[in-house]
């Protein structure tokens, strides 16, 4: 098992036209996945929904890259755009 | 504590997707020195194992870096020590087999360019240096990959007159060799004044002599982002909150190539070098360099202004960078090549872009004339010319300056250049024809400047 560091927290983005099971089969994905929610949040923003869930890979079993297509395929199945990135990079890019 | 940032999230995203941030190159960097031998054959197998051997993971860790970040890294580069040192101590020369090495190996590792087949003659060749020059044209046509840089002045050497005048013929030459292709051998060679050692993009791009083993630098980008940043401030903002916003922008796009970097050095078990913050556009709309002028109030690149609002991007991007990164090197600022910027292009083509103003604009640019297309009759000596005047500017102004410039084969002005790629296409320009001849074929060296005695 890995430690609970920040190199293993993923920031999910998902947005695109509401409808009903987005978060159901998001969510679904990552608990296949044993990627575990620790925050959600969501808007609408231009008439669009957009999504976003912090999540913590340090139990899952596959790989980064596995998790990342097994979401964008959810992500073509409900029609949405899907962005799956280390939160590292947030961190670095808007903090001093 | 953990938490979710949306505007943050949204912005990073946003400059990805619609603004082409990415970063443009990791180059590794790596010393060759210890593959000097007296047999030519053996130098080049030699150069050929250890790239191998280094660099063999590069393009793999950084498509891992590039999915886990969701950032694009567009290149995948090497620099190495400057082939005239590595190949001098062999009984015959011959660099371009080497270069032919180079090629190879670079093709085997999948980089799409290796950099450092030159030398630095500031002050003078060596026996090695003349024969690596002479090479150049060669080289440069049997190979694909390779990139060569000569340094032939500083501020502290001055101008070695005979470099630029050995200079400026192997630039016509290495055009003549790749006809074929537009003169694309000249593409892929640029001449210095005050060349850094740890620049990680191409054509300049080697390894320098008081450089560690290994590096990895990285070259950063991002001119869509600024552009968009300063188009989004409210009309009539003063240049002291411009050049806020594009300090502010550019401590982003630093931070995340400082990111990129020292994953990718650590992965590979390599030192972290540096973090060149640079603007490098590519012919991709929208990413452009000359669109930020257009964004900061010019109708377009050329129009009087221009040197003024490349000044301040240049400064602003440095002041924003550097917070952003431990170690900030090699050229860092604001790259102006014609042929790799669609808004450069097009300023080129209607005519509002003429050559004179893009020298006056490289005494403020990162580096100098780049990327730009000129008559196929230009004269050797005329080119020798060229590259004295941008020397004579890098030297008096403590910076580097650079003349990659490509005197296309059978073209005049006005016709078109298209090399493909991010080296992109270009209009040929007009120069100056009055003849340079007898002065750049004095020969010997301009001394350097009365500020170059500093200690």
């Amino acid at each position: 098992m890995q430690e609970n560091r920040s190199e293993n927290k993923i920031i999910i983005t998902v947005s695109g036209v509401d409808r009903i099971g987005i978060v159901a089969k998001v969510a679904n994905v990552l608990a296949d996945y044993k990627v575990n929610i620790e925050d959600i949040k969501q808007t609408i923003m231009q008439d669009y929904f957009v999504m976003f869930l912090l999540g913590d890979i340090s139990n899952a079993e596959k790989s980064f890259k596995e998790i990342k297509e097994a979401l964008q395929k959810a992500g073509e199945e409900l029609q949405m755009e899907i962005w799956v990135q280390k939160k590292q990079i947030f961190d670095k890019m808007h903090n001093i | 504590m953990s938490y979710i940032n949306a505007d943050s999230i949204l912005e990073t995203i946003d400059m990805i997707r619609v603004h082409h941030l990415d970063i443009r190159t990791v180059t590794l960097a790596l010393s060759l020195r210890d593959c000097c031998d007296n047999d030519v054959k053996v130098v080049g197998e030699k150069i050929y194992e250890k790239i191998i051997r280094y660099a063999k993971n590069l393009v793999a860790m950084a498509n891992e870096i590039e999915e886990e970040y969701s950032i694009p890294i567009i290149n995948k580069r090497i620099s190495v020590t400057p082939i005239s040192l590595v190949g001098e101590s062999c009984k015959e020369y011959d660099y371009v087999y080497l270069a032919k090495m180079l090629d190879k190996a670079a093709k085997d590792v999948g980089v799409n360019f290796i950099g450092g087949f030159g030398a630095l003659v500031e002050k003078g060749c060596t026996r090695g240096d003349i024969a690596l020059i002479e090479s150049i044209p060669e080289a440069l046509k049997q190979t694909e990959r390779i990139c060569s840089s000569v340094n032939v002045a500083s501020s502290k050497a001055g101008i070695n007159m005979d470099g630029v005048l050995k200079m400026g013929q192997t630039i016509k030459k290495a055009a003549q060799l790749t006809a074929d292709k537009d003169g694309i051998g000249a593409a892929k060679l640029v001449c210095f004044c005050n060349v850094p050692g740890d620049n990680p993009f191409m054509a300049g791009a080697f390894h320098g002599y008081g450089e560690p083993e290994c590096a990895l630098n990285v070259g950063v980008s991002g001119p869509g982002v600024v552009r968009a940043a300063i188009e989004a401030l409210p009309e009539g903002t003063n240049f002291s909150d411009m050049a806020n916003k594009i300090k502010q922008i550019a401590f982003k796009i630093t931070s995340t190539g400082e990111l990129v970097g020292r994953e990718m050095a650590q992965r590979m078990n390599l030192p972290f070098g540096i973090i060149d913050l640079s603007l490098a556009p590519t012919p991709e709309i929208g990413d452009s360099v000359a669109g930020i002028f257009q964004a900061m109030g010019l109708e377009h690149a050329g129009a009087h202004g221009t040197t003024a609002a490349l000044a301040m991007l240049n400064d602003a991007v440095k002041k924003g960078g550097i917070m952003a990164s431990s170690h900030v090197g090699g050229l860092s600022g604001a790259f102006i090549p014609v042929s790799e910027d669609a808004g450069m292009i097009e300023a080129a083509s209607k005519g509002c872009l003429t050559f004179d103003k893009l020298e006056a604009m490289t005494s403020v640019c990162s580096v100098g004339l780049d990327m730009i297309a000129i008559p196929g009759d230009t004269p050797a000596d005329t080119i020798s010319g060229i590259i004295a005047d941008e020397m004579a500017i890098g030297m008096i102004n403590k910076k580097t300056t650079a003349v990659r410039i490509i005197p296309a084969p059978n073209k005049k002005a006005g016709d078109k250049v298209v090399f493909g790629g991010l080296l992109g296409e270009a209009p040929v320009m007009n120069v100056n024809t009055l003849s340079s001849s007898k002065f750049v074929q004095r020969g010997g060296r301009i001394p350097a400047p009365i500020h170059s005695l500093n200690n």
